[in-house]
C-alpha cells in the first residue's frame, strides 16, 4: 500500500526543528523505510521562523516540493502561535503537536484547528535537563507519544548514538532524559 | 560481490561520499552556498586520513579551477565543485579545462546567478556554460548525483573523449534535503572507475610536451573542430559507461529517461529535481485516466537530438521545462534544443516552453497540474498560443 506520512516542523532559528525533522527521518530510514527530509532555507539567523519538513513512506519518495497538507504538525516555539497559521493545510484526521503553556482552550482558538491536538511544556523540560532552551529532542517525544513512527526503544537509542558522536555522553543522556520526560508529561486531547 | 546500503544522506553528503571513493589526487576549493557542504565533508575525510587527496584551499574560485586544471596537466585526477557566482567567477578557465582537454569532474550545485542575490536554486550558471565545452550531467536526487559523479570520471578520462564534466544537481532542493539513497561499497566504487593514467602528463618528464601555448589561425579552427568531434564520440561512450553502471547498481541509466511516453498524449520534458514532482503528477493524472507521460533530460551536453527526435515524435504536445531564462532568444536552452532536434521531422509535437524556478521559486504539484491541464489544452485546440511562458510568477 503506497503511503506517505507527511509531517511539517515549525521552529525558530536555533531551536534545532531542521535537525529534528533529519532526525525522526534518520530513525525511520533505519527501520527500513524510505524518507526525505529538508529545511525551507530563508534568511539564517537565530530566531527567524523556521519550517522545516519530513516525509516518511514504504516506496520511493519522487517529490521535491514543500509540504502543504500535512498530517503532523510540530510547533517547536510557543511563540509561533500566535504569530502564524501553524495548522494551515493540516489534515482534519491530522495531529498538532506543541509546545505550550496554554490551556487547551486557547490552542484551538489560536491555531482554529479541532482534531487532535498533543502539548507539552517542552521549554521547562529543555531548560531543565539539558539547561537551554532547545526544545527540538523533547518535541520529538511529544511527536513519538503522537504516533509512534519509530519503536520508542530505537529512538532513544539514535538519541543516544547521535549525540554522543555530536556533542558527549553526558549532552546525550540529557537529551534521552527530554525526550523521555516530554513522552510521558505530553498530554492527549 | 557488490554491496549496498541504504542510508539517510543530502545530495551533497552523497556527493562527497562519492568524492571519498575515487580518492582524487587532487581536489581545489573555494566554498559557496549551497555547494560548501560537499567540501566540508569532503575535507573531513581528508582531515581523517580516509582519501590520500591533495587537498588545496585557495583564495578564490577563479584560483579553484586554476588549480584544478594544474593537477589535471600535471596528470593527476584532480575535481572540485562550485556553484552560481563561483562558477561565473571561474569562466574564462572553464572554458580553458575544455580546450586542453582535461578529464576533470565538477559538481555543480545549481544556484541562481546575482543579481539580485539570491542563495536558491535555478539552472542560470550551468546553462550559462553550456557552450564551454563540458560534458553535462543533471541529476534529479542526491542517489543520481553520486552515481553521476562516479560515472563522470569514467567518461572524462576515456582515452577517445578527453573532456571535462560537470555533474548538477539543484541546490538545497537535493543538495541539502537528506534523502534515502543507495551507496556502493568502496571496492565496486574503486574497480569501476579503475586508474588513472594521465594523457601525456606534464610530469612523466621522459616525455616532455607544452601544455596551453599561443595557438592563432594556423591551428586553433583545428583543435576547436577535434573539440566537437570528441563530443560526438563521446555519446556512444557515455551510453556504454551508463550500462556497465546501470548494471551494477540495477538501473536503465539514459540520455533521455522516459516515464509513461508510449501512449502519452501531452508529456513533458525536464531536468533535475523537478523530474521528481512532475513524476508523481504524472501517476496522480494517469489514474484519473490522463495519457501523460515525462521525459527526463540527464546529459545535456552532449545533447542527442537523434535519440530525442525518436523520443518525441509521436507525441501530440510537448511541454518544456527551463529552469533558467535565455533573455532575448525564443525559449529557454532547453526549449531550443528540443525544437531544434525536432526541426526536420516530418511528424512531431506542438511545443511549448515553461520557464519556471527561478531564484528558488518552488515547483509545486499544482504548477505540474497547471503545465499538464495547458498542454491538453494545445492538443484539443491544436493551437499553442504563447509559445514561452512563465510559471508561477506574480504578474
Amino acid at each position: 500500500m503506497f503511503f506517505i506520512l507527511e509531517i511539517r516542523f515549525h521552529g525558530r532559528g536555533g531551536q534545532g526543528a531542521k535537525t529534528a525533522a533529519a532526525f525522526i527521518a534518520e530513525a525511520a530510514q533505519r527501520e527500513g523505510k524510505f524518507v526525505q527530509s529538508f529545511p525551507e532555507y530563508g534568511a539564517e539567523r537565530q530566531g527567524a521562523p523556521v519550517t522545516a519538513f519530513t516525509r516518511i513512506s514504504d516506496s520511493r519518495i519522487y517529490l521535491h516540493c514543500g509540504i502543504t497538507e500535512p498530517d503532523i504538525v510540530v510547533v517547536v516555539d510557543p511563540t509561533l502561535l500566535k504569530s502564524i497559521p501553524v495548522a494551515e493545510g493540516l489534515k482534519e484526521n491530522g495531529m498538532l503537536v506543541v509546545n505550550t503553556v496554554e490551556p487547551i482552550e486557547k490552542v484551538r482558538e489560536h491555531t482554529g484547528f479541532n482534531g487532535k491536538i498533543i502539548t507539552v511544556d517542552a521549554t521547562k523540560i529543555a531548560v531543565e535537563e539539558i539547561g537551554k532552551a532547545v526544545t527540538n529532542t523533547a518535541m520529538l517525544g511529544a511527536l513519538e507519544k503522537a504516533k509512534e513512527i519509530v519503536p520508542f526503544e530505537h529512538l532513544l537509542e539514535i538519541t543516544r548514538e547521535h549525540f554522543t558522536y555530536k556533542l558527549g555522553e553526558d549532552v546525550a543522556e540529557r537529551n534521552v532524559k527530554a525526550l523521555k520526560r516530554a513522552y510521558e508529561e505530553a498530554k492527549v486531547w | 560481490m557488490v554491496k549496498k546500503v541504504l542510508k539517510a544522506l543530502t545530495g551533497a553528503e552523497c556527493v562527497a561520499e562519492a568524492m571519498r571513493q575515487i580518492n582524487p589526487d587532487v581536489v581545489a576549493a573555494y566554498p559557496i552556498t549551497p555547494q560548501t557542504p560537499i567540501m566540508h565533508a569532503f575535507s573531513q575525510f581528508v582531515a581523517d586520513g580516509k582519501v590520500d587527496t591533495e587537498f588545496v584551499t585557495v583564495e578564490s574560485e577563479h584560483s579553484a579551477m586554476s588549480a584544478t586544471v594544474g593537477a589535471s596537466a600535471a596528470g593527476s585526477r584532480a575535481m572540485t565543485a562550485t556553484s552560481s557566482n563561483g562558477l561565473a567567477l571561474m569562466w574564462e578557465v572553464v572554458h580553458i579545462a575544455a580546450s586542453t582537454r582535461l578529464p576533470i569532474v565538477m559538481n555543480v550545485v545549481n544556484r541562481a546567478l546575482s543579481g539580485p542575490i539570491n542563495i536558491h536554486c535555478d539552472h542560470s550558471d550551468s546553462m550559462g556554460c553550456r557552450d564551454a565545452g563540458w560534458i553535462q550531467l543533471y541529476s534529479e536526487t542526491g542517489e543520481e548525483a553520486y552515481h553521476n559523479t562516479i560515472m563522470a570520471v569514467r567518461i572524462a578520462e576515456h582515452p577517445d573523449v578527453l573532456l571535462p564534466v560537470m555533474v548538477c544537481q539543484d541546490g538545497f532542493i537535493t543538495s541539502h534535503s537528506v534523502e534515502t539513497s543507495e551507496i556502493l561499497d568502496d571496492e565496486t566504487v574503486k574497480n569501476f572507475i579503475g586508474e588513472h593514467n594521465g594523457h601525456h602528463p606534464l610530469l612523466k618528464t621522459e616525455n616532455p610536451v607544452t601544455v596551453g601555448p599561443l595557438d592563432l589561425f594556423d591551428y586553433y579552427f583545428e583543435h576547436k573542430r577535434q573539440q566537437l568531434d570528441a563530443m560526438e564520440r563521446a555519446k556512444p561512450i557515455i551510453q556504454s559507461i551508463f550500462d556497465e553502471f546501470g548494471a551494477i547498481v540495477g538501473r536503465k541509466i539514459e540520455f533521455f529517461e522516459p516515464y509513461m511516453l508510449d501512449d502519452a498524449e501531452e508529456a513533458v520534458i525536464c531536468l533535475s529535481s523537478s523530474c521528481g514532482t512532475l513524476r508523481h503528477v504524472v501517476d496522480e493524472l494517469r489514474k484519473q485516466g490522463r495519457k501523460v507521460g515525462l521525459l527526463k533530460v540527464r546529459v545535456f551536453r552532449p545533447f542527442d537530438q537523434n535519440k530525442l527526435a525518436e523520443m518525441i515524435r509521436h507525441i501530440p504536445v510537448v511541454g518544456v521545462m527551463d529552469r533558467s531564462a535565455s533573455f532575448g532568444a525564443f525559449g529557454g536552452p532547453v526549449f531550443m534544443e528540443v525544437r531544434n532536434a525536432i526541426a526536420d521531422e516530418s511528424q512531431k509535437p506542438l511545443t511549448v516552453n515553461y520557464i519556471y524556478g527561478l531564484g528558488g521559486r518552488e515547483f509545486t504539484v499544482e504548477q505540474a497540474k497547471q503545465v499538464f491541464d495547458e498542454l491538453r489544452q494545445v492538443r484539443e485546440s491544436g493551437n499553442p498560443g504563447i509559445k514561452v511562458r512563465t510559471l508561477g510568477v506574480r504578474e
